[in-house]
């Protein structure tokens, strides 16, 4: 038996895949949601096994919906958009499938679902792979209990690894996502966020000063005067940028 | 082929040009202290004047192989003063031997001795004929030269519209397409009946869009029409997220416009207004005339918080590069947003058929 969560603002698209899905003798469609926000909030109460997901949606897209998702969660891309899709799907998601499709079309996905349930591959490789090259996030989005908050990369002073966390500094506050510091540099323009140490992620604007700090280490100090440490490595990186 | 003789009309007048010539040939050999009688100036005068501008036709080939802008300074003066040279010999001689012929039929009238006596007259008569083919044989590659890059620029203009109109064809988002067929497929065993009416509207949609594609303008209406069958088909898609006002002067309908314009205006309307907000919202078109102005304008409200779309601004871009390829100042357009609402205002001359 495999659980599923059907999303997609349009209501045609959510019957089509509900009449498919229901046909199968193992399916159970544990509800709908309409718009990315709802996905993710349903997707925590229900906990499916599979989530067949629209890209193009209100309030959050199925980029982002996937980056909150449990990371057991298989997830199926179902959308008329080939171009960007396919980059995302070839590396991470379980199947895509483009709109309009044939009931067996569904079926392959379905199975490729249960086959890869609990799979997800690298985070960063992930990260990558959503993007298509040159083009970075314009927002992160993170999962707070029931509460989820979209940061606008504007308002990211820097982040800090924490375990398997990073924690978020944005306009005085710290929030948690479930993501490695790697996983976020890569979604992020290169050109705005800079590595300064193995650590911490820093948008670049954000640093008034630096100065030395023991014998070959520097410390960074941003707008809101917090201290931040940075590698030798970190300061050559600064270093190009700020040239 | 030689241009001249290809057309009758330039070889009436450059047949013409031996006249004047010749008149002033006999002229020439009428008077001073050699002088000719009129008539056997005349008779030794026009038929040189006539062979020398039929003779002179092939210096158009010379000119053609020296264009005037691409040829050394030096080398043109060698080679006309040449040409020169060698017509004028030739008219001298030429000119003896109807002399000879004239002064035959009239002995002891002294023709051929005055000819002769007057013989470096004609010789420079002769170059300056050559020198007169010359200058209108270039002014005839001159022209045909504006003539060809005139017709390549309008092959080029005509070009650059079938380009604008193929861009206009395509720009009908395929997911658009691709989304309604997914609708139909879904409507197909639910809902037949709305099923069959979104078939019947895609197909008015493209078959209109391809119609009027083929104009240079269309009316306000004919463009608004385009607009409400798409607007059907996204409504059978979004269902009542999706509601359209439609606020029109009578006289605005029959105004012309460029075909499609509004089209990326309605478009993005929906794809980065109404289909971004999970209740939906109001699509209000605007357009009023005062007789000499246009104004339209398409309204809608967004949602501030949603994720980009890819595409933002592409279709606002392409409106705004046909209205100044259609009208340069004599059109605007104009952007406003506030808070989560998105407002796309277009100023143009109001013109009607006829």
């Amino acid at each position: 038996m495999i659980r599923v969560l059907i999303v997609d603002d349009e209501a045609p698209a959510r019957a089509i895949l509900r009449e498919m899905l229901s046909a199968e003798a193992d399916v159970e469609i544990l509800g709908e949601a309409a718009t990315g926000l709802e996905a993710v909030k349903t997707a925590a109460e229900l906990k499916p096994d599979a989530v067949f997901l629209d890209i193009e949606m209100p309030k959050l897209d199925g980029f982002e919906v996937l980056e909150l998702l449990d990371p057991q969660v298989a997830v199926v891309f179902v959308t008329a958009y080939d171009s960007h899709a396919l980059r995302a799907f070839e590396v991470h998601a379980v199947d895509y499938v483009l709109k309009p499709y044939r009931a067996e079309r569904l079926r392959e996905a379905l199975s490729r679902a249960r086959a890869r349930v609990g799979d997800r591959p690298d985070p960063v490789v992930l990260a990558r792979a959503v993007r298509p090259p040159g083009q970075y996030a314009h927002r992160v989005v993170v999962k707070d209990g029931a509460h989820i908050h979209v940061i606008p990369v504007e308002r990211l002073d820097y982040a800090q690894a924490q375990d398997d966390y990073v924690a978020l500094r944005t306009e005085g506050k710290t929030l948690l996502k479930a993501q490695t510091l790697a996983g976020l540099e890569a979604s992020l323009d290169p050109s705005l966020f800079v590595r300064v140490h193995r650590s911490f992620l820093v948008r670049l604007d954000r640093i008034r000063a630096l100065e030395p700090y023991g014998k070959n280490d520097h410390v960074a100090i941003l707008a809101d005067g917090t201290r931040v440490p940075v590698s030798r490595e970190g300061y050559v990186r600064l270093r190009e940028l700020l040239e | 082929m030689h241009p001249v003789l290809a057309d009758g009309r330039r070889l009436a007048v450059y047949m013409t040009a031996s006249l004047p010539v010749a008149l002033a040939g006999t002229a020439l050999l009428a008077q001073g202290r050699n002088a000719l009688p009129p008539a056997p100036a005349a008779l030794i005068a026009f038929p040189l004047s006539v062979a020398a501008t039929l003779l002179l036709l092939p210096v158009w080939y010379l000119c053609r192989a020296l264009p005037v802008y691409e040829t050394s300074v030096s080398r043109l003066v060698l080679t006309h003063a040449g040409g020169a040279l060698l017509t004028g010999l030739a008219a001298r001689y030429l000119g003896g031997s109807v002399a000879r012929l004239v002064g035959s039929t009239r002995p002891g009238a002294g023709i051929e001795a005055s000819y002769q006596a007057q013989s470096a007259g004609v010789m420079a008569a002769g170059a300056l004929v050559y020198l007169l083919a010359v200058s209108f044989h270039y002014v005839l590659l001159g022209v045909d030269a504006t003539r060809r890059a005139e017709q390549h620029s309008m092959e080029l203009s005509i070009l650059a519209r079938e380009a604008e109109l193929r861009a206009l064809r395509s720009q009908v988002h395929p997911h658009f397409l691709f989304n309604s067929l997914n609708s139909i497929s879904a409507l197909v065993s639910v809902d037949p009946l709305r099923a069959r009416e979104m078939c019947v509207l895609l197909a008015e949609f493209f078959r209109k869009t391809l119609a009027l594609g083929e104009n240079p303008g269309v009316t306000l209406e004919e463009e608004l029409a385009v607009a409400r069958t798409y607007l059907a088909i996204e409504g059978l898609r979004l269902g009542a997220r999706l509601s359209v006002e439609e606020a029109v002067d009578e006289a605005a309908r029959a105004c012309l416009l460029p075909p499609l314009l509004l089209q990326p205006l309605v478009e993005n309307a929906i794809r980065h207004g109404i289909a971004t907000r999970p209740d939906g919202g109001v699509l209000r078109i605007e357009a009023r005339t005062d007789g000499r102005r246009l104004r339209i304008s398409v309204e809608n409200p967004f949602d501030p918080d949603a994720p980009p779309r890819p595409g933002v601004g592409v279709g606002l871009t392409n409106v705004r590069r046909r209205l100044l390829a259609g009208y340069g100042d004599r059109a605007r357009i104009e952007a406003e947003r506030d808070d989560d609402s998105f407002r796309v205002a277009i100023s143009m001359p109001a013109e009607t058929v006829g």
